[in-house]
């Protein structure tokens, strides 16, 4: 891959221009946020109202007991892999290129697995007794059941949450030394509290280097696991389909490709709203397009692989759940999904002559759509076809699901604009640091 | 494990009739439903008749199956529950401890006869319904599973009484409320620990299957069929 020469932009130029993000607050970033808050608050009084009539007021029902709040949380874990594959990777292979690239990523996973890790509690019909899941000592001597899949979950995403949290701040610890600096008011004291003491003497740089490869290496295991466990959820149980012994890696493929595409999303964004075209080059669209190519590639193996061998086996329980996805009431949201993971991504972006930014924005826009949809057709048509043909079912959303599934999609957006406003979203230490390649 | 309870249901003999629905539901007031939330997949019945179809219209016959939870050895619903909410208790039942139960619905996901049902409100009666409630059995909240317990509480009873009078539990003194409304008398209850018992000589017959068996569950239900 390309290498960017490091530093092509003086220093006190790019300080110049990645903290004017950080000051003031235009109208169209206002009325961003606001309406983004507007939407996080009606999602907050669905959930709320749910909590309040019963769990009975979205669409699930028997059989398809799991739905939008399972495949949004199984989604939103997805992303939470940009920060993950870009930023881990990325800086243990020393890739000179992904330094305008790590800290927007990392912010994505922090953001996803915020809203991710809430779906699950969404989803309880007695969310008020969500911490009965947690390992605490209680004179009842109770303890939650270990052998439960939704057990390693929760202490999968929570190890990952806390990591990636870590792994987001420690590059930020010179940033945040450097503005409190040059910052005043509140600003400087909230930078100053939240740099540490840091003052950049060599110990400390050293520290820093040796703290951000170990989180590196850390954070990828992490990463690999709780994607595999949250397809555990799945692969599991008995129902037909999910049974099945590749959905760890194919769950760990799928996040990564929707994770990049997510990435690729935020990046345009960012790179227009943010004005930071001399950073967010066309290179760096370049080479994270060509991942998202690779990840369609690797998708699309996994997704013949997984329905060419049920297919084959023609085993008349799973038949009929590969029947309701590939030509029954779920095709359409089949076939879609084959055209935005992989045709789209494929011609867009394999194509030489027709990569660019534009079309790395559609293929991620499609491949988003095509992952969430992905998700939804693992979960409902396996679970609306249960063994015995009397229990079949279907399932469709009410307002509520619909409600709180937008409100996570403005949550994202609203974090994301409240961080960029606190933090500059390049690492601008990193941005002009020589020394690992 | 002193007691091991199982059930015979004869499907030469049903008829289809839902009386041990209509029976279940008044024993262990379970809540109604209206036709549009039953549309909706919403209605609890912890038995059910599923049917089957065999031939074209209109020669066309009709098999009935009572379904019910299958009370299995090896329940698929127990290990997937985080909270321990639902477990194998010392008589080989498939209880469901409501009080326990978060609503993950990952043990509903994971029943392969789909006999476990969530309780998406708080359970209503009409008026006046609500004052028939069976004292013996308590009306869950809602926001938990709930599935059949074989009349768990007239299983204690059996039991007390037995004790009261000084003699173990006979065959035959515990009856759950399907088994007692069948008119057909299909529905078989009993020990399986005591060989003698009529469940376990009918479970020992040829006529016995079990339900989806090739999943290794081994269901404590035997449905009792004339060899094809």
């Amino acid at each position: 891959m390309t290498t960017v020469p490091a530093a092509a932009i003086p220093r006190l130029q790019s300080r110049e221009d990645l903290w004017r993000p950080l000051r003031g607050a235009s109208r169209p970033y206002i009325v961003a946020v606001a309406l983004a808050a507007l939407a996080v608050a009606w999602g907050l009084i669905a959930w709320g109202y749910q909590i309040h009539q019963g769990i009975g007021v979205a669409g699930i029902r028997r059989p398809v007991m799991w739905g939008f709040y399972i495949v949004n949380f199984v989604f939103w874990i997805g992303i939470s892999h940009a920060g993950t594959l870009i930023s881990a990777i990325l800086r243990l292979t020393h890739a000179g290129w992904r330094r305008p690239v790590t800290r927007v990523a990392e912010a994505i996973t922090v953001f996803a697995l915020m809203i991710g890790g809430l779906f699950p509690l969404i989803h309880l019909g007695r969310v008020w007794l969500f911490y009965w899941l947690v390992p605490y000592p209680n004179e009842r001597g109770l303890w939650p059941n270990f052998r439960s899949p939704l057990v390693w979950d929760l202490t999968a995403i929570f190890t990952y949450l806390t990591g990636s949290v870590i792994y987001l701040y420690l590059p930020l610890i010179p940033d945040l030394a450097e503005l409190s600096r040059k910052t005043g008011g509140w600003r400087a004291r909230l930078y100053g509290l939240l740099c540490l003491g840091w003052t950049g003497s060599d110990r400390q740089w050293r520290a820093l280097e040796r703290a951000m490869k170990l989180m590196a290496g850390i954070i990828l295991a992490v990463a690999v696991s709780v994607h595999t466990v949250v397809a555990w959820d799945f692969a599991m149980s008995l129902a037909p389909t999910w049974h099945s012994t590749i959905f760890g890696p194919y769950f760990v493929v799928g996040a990564i490709f929707s994770g990049i595409a997510a990435l690729l999303l935020v990046m345009a964004i960012a790179r227009k709203a943010l004005r930071l075209e001399s950073y967010l080059q066309p290179m760096h669209f370049e080479n994270l397009s060509r991942l998202l190519v690779l990840m369609s590639l690797l998708w699309f193996y996994f997704t013949v692989a997984e329905n060419l061998t049920v297919w084959y086996g023609n085993e008349p329980q799973e038949m009929s759940v590969f029947g309701a996805r590939v030509r029954g009431p779920y095709a359409p949201y089949f076939w879609v999904m084959v055209l935005c993971n992989f045709v789209v991504p494929f011609v867009l972006l394999g194509v030489r002559r027709l990569r660019s930014i534009r079309t790395a924005t559609i293929s991620a826009v499609a491949v988003l759509v095509g992952m969430w949809l992905e998700r939804y057709l693992i979960i409902v048509p396996t679970l609306a076809t249960p063994r015995l043909a009397a229990a079949w079912g279907s399932y469709s959303p009410t307002w509520v699901e619909i409600s709180i599934t937008s409100a996570t999609f403005a949550a994202m957006t609203l974090l994301y604009l409240i961080f960029a406003k606190l933090f500059p979203i390049i690492a601008i230490w990193e941005y002009h640091h020589v020394s690992d390649g | 494990m002193e007691h091991r309870w199982g059930m015979a249901i004869d499907l030469d003999r049903c008829t289809g009739c839902e009386a041990c629905v209509a029976a279940c539901h008044a024993e262990n007031n379970l809540p109604l439903s209206d036709p549009e939330s039953a549309a909706k997949g919403r209605a609890v019945h912890w038995i059910r008749v599923d049917r089957y179809y065999e031939g074209e219209f209109p020669d066309i016959r009709v098999r009935y199956m009572p379904v019910l939870c299958q009370h299995c050895d090896n329940a698929p619903c127990e290990p997937v529950c985080p909270v321990y909410a639902t477990y194998q208790n010392h008589e080989g039942l498939n209880v469901q401890v409501h009080n326990r139960c978060v609503g993950t619905r990952y043990c509903g996901n994971n029943c392969p006869y789909s006999v476990r049902f969530f309780n998406w409100f708080e359970p209503r009666w009409p008026a006046p319904l609500e004052l028939q409630h069976n004292p013996d059995v308590a009306v869950r909240p809602g926001g938990v599973m709930e599935k059949c317990t074989f009349c768990i509480h007239r299983i204690q009873r059996g039991k007390r009484d037995a004790r009261d009078e000084n003699r173990p539990v006979a065959d035959g003194d515990v009856q759950p409320a399907c088994a007692q409304a069948c008119p057909a008398e299909a529905i078989t209850f009993g020990d399986l620990n005591d060989p003698d018992s009529k469940v376990s000589r009918l479970a020992a017959s040829g006529r016995a299957t079990r339900l989806l068996e090739d999943l290794g569950t081994k269901p404590k239900v035997f449905y009792l069929q004339r060899g094809r």
